[in-house]
């Protein structure tokens, strides 16, 4: 884990190729988060793999209503030597989620990639191949994001059932 | 050493009789000794009559193939109804068959996506008649704690001749099941699931122009007269 100094180092570094890239840091709990606008994600990542975070653990979406920006992407990086993590954040608005996609610097991110769309809906640009992964290829609508209807199907039992074939009786 | 058998002497004494009895009897009919009111006895204890109906349903019920086909953590409860403990084999349903087309029984192990339902009902759909469904746990029946927007219940999209519930149920819920499904094949030999379910006109119709869609037109006729 990078302390809270480290955290900041990388910041300033990232920050001086590119001075609208980082957008904030926060170390909570020991855990190191770099929070980076959308566009910075790749040049992001792949600075924190030159210093040896060579490991893409995890992409995942989290839908953040009712705040806005809505909707965050999120990419966990692992250095395997030291076991050190860092997160790398970046928060999008639901009208335009829109994200470049690690695919071609970090083949894992390919799948996972296509959930967070599947679920979410952040449509990652330069993604070789991005469809639905988990849902049915004509399903409508995001269903991980806050504001899905659950669904669901009202349970019919036989004691409920009002006009059934009654074939029981 | 001897071995000494508890229970009433004279019953057995009047058993062991009776065998010898009949063991004569049958030796007489044998050397066509027997006639008569005799010859007609001999006749009724030994021949027994039924419907065909009655037979077949007996020979379905009693040897049912369930599908190789697991959805969920239910099939593991599933697939232990086989093994040593449950045994299954007892009452004849332990071969397990790996194609639909030589399965009786499909058993909805687990919750069924819907991206999954498609493959579920077509595997339903090749498998030949007399077919009959288990909804086996809470899940393919009423959605269990999945009722969300993934999930779908089996009575939705295929009919279903037994419910078991549990989360998942234990394999003897899952022989109790089954055996309620033998009891139904015996005592209703009709199969008669399209009527009970109102479901005619269900069967999966092929595009236009294939020879399959022939097919598929004739079944419900053919299965209502050959229950009849």
């Amino acid at each position: 884990m990078p302390d809270a100094t480290g955290l900041e180092l990388f910041a300033q570094e990232i920050g001086d190729t590119d001075d609208q890239a980082v957008l904030g840091t926060v170390f909570f709990r020991d855990r190191a988060t770099l929070l980076v606008s959308p566009k910075a994600v790749p040049a992001a990542l792949q600075f924190l793999k030159g210093k040896g975070y060579t490991f893409l653990a995890s992409v995942h979406g989290v839908d953040y209503f009712p705040e806005e920006p809505r909707l965050g992407v999120l990419y966990e990086l692992l250095d395997m030597k030291t076991v050190d993590r860092i997160t790398v954040k970046t928060r999008v608005h639901t009208e335009a989620p829109i994200v470049p996609s690690v695919t071609h610097d970090w083949p894992t991110a390919n799948h996972q990639e296509r959930e967070v769309y599947d679920m979410f809906g952040v449509h990652f640009t330069d993604h070789p191949d991005l469809r639905r992964i988990l849902m049915p290829e004509d399903y409508e609508g995001f269903p991980q994001r806050r504001d899905f209807p659950i669904g669901g199907e009202p349970i019919i039992f036989t004691h409920s059932e009002a006009g059934g074939p009654g074939w029981w009786k | 050493m001897e071995i000494v058998r508890a229970g009433d002497k004279g019953a057995q004494d009047l058993a062991r009789t009776e065998f010898r009895s009949a063991q004569m009897k049958s030796r007489d009919m044998l050397r066509g000794d027997l006639e008569g009111a005799e010859l007609e006895a001999y006749v009724e204890s030994r021949v027994l009559t039924t419907t065909l109906d009655k037979a077949v349903a007996w020979a379905r019920g009693n040897a049912i193939f369930p599908a190789t086909f697991g959805l969920a953590c239910c099939a593991i409860e599933m697939m232990s109804i086989v093994a040593a403990r449950v045994d299954l084999a007892r009452f004849g349903f332990e071969a397990f068959r790996a194609s639909p087309r030589q399965a009786d029984l499909l058993i909805l192990s687990g919750r069924i996506s819907i991206k999954m339902a498609p493959v579920v009902r077509r595997i339903y759909d090749q498998m030949l008649e007399p077919k009959y469904v288990i909804a086996m746990g809470a899940c393919s029946s009423s959605m269990g704690v999945f009722n969300n927007y993934a999930i779908v219940p089996a009575d939705k999209f295929m009919p279903v001749d037994v419910h078991v519930p549990g989360c998942p149920p234990r394999p003897e819920a899952l022989t109790h099941g089954i055996l309620k499904l033998r009891n139904l094949i015996l005592e209703n030999p009709d199969l008669g699931w399209r009527d009970r379910y109102d479901g005619h006109g269900t069967v999966e119709v092929a595009p236009e122009g294939t020879t399959a869609s022939a097919h598929a037109e004739n079944v419900p006729g053919t299965e209502g007269g050959a229950s009849a």
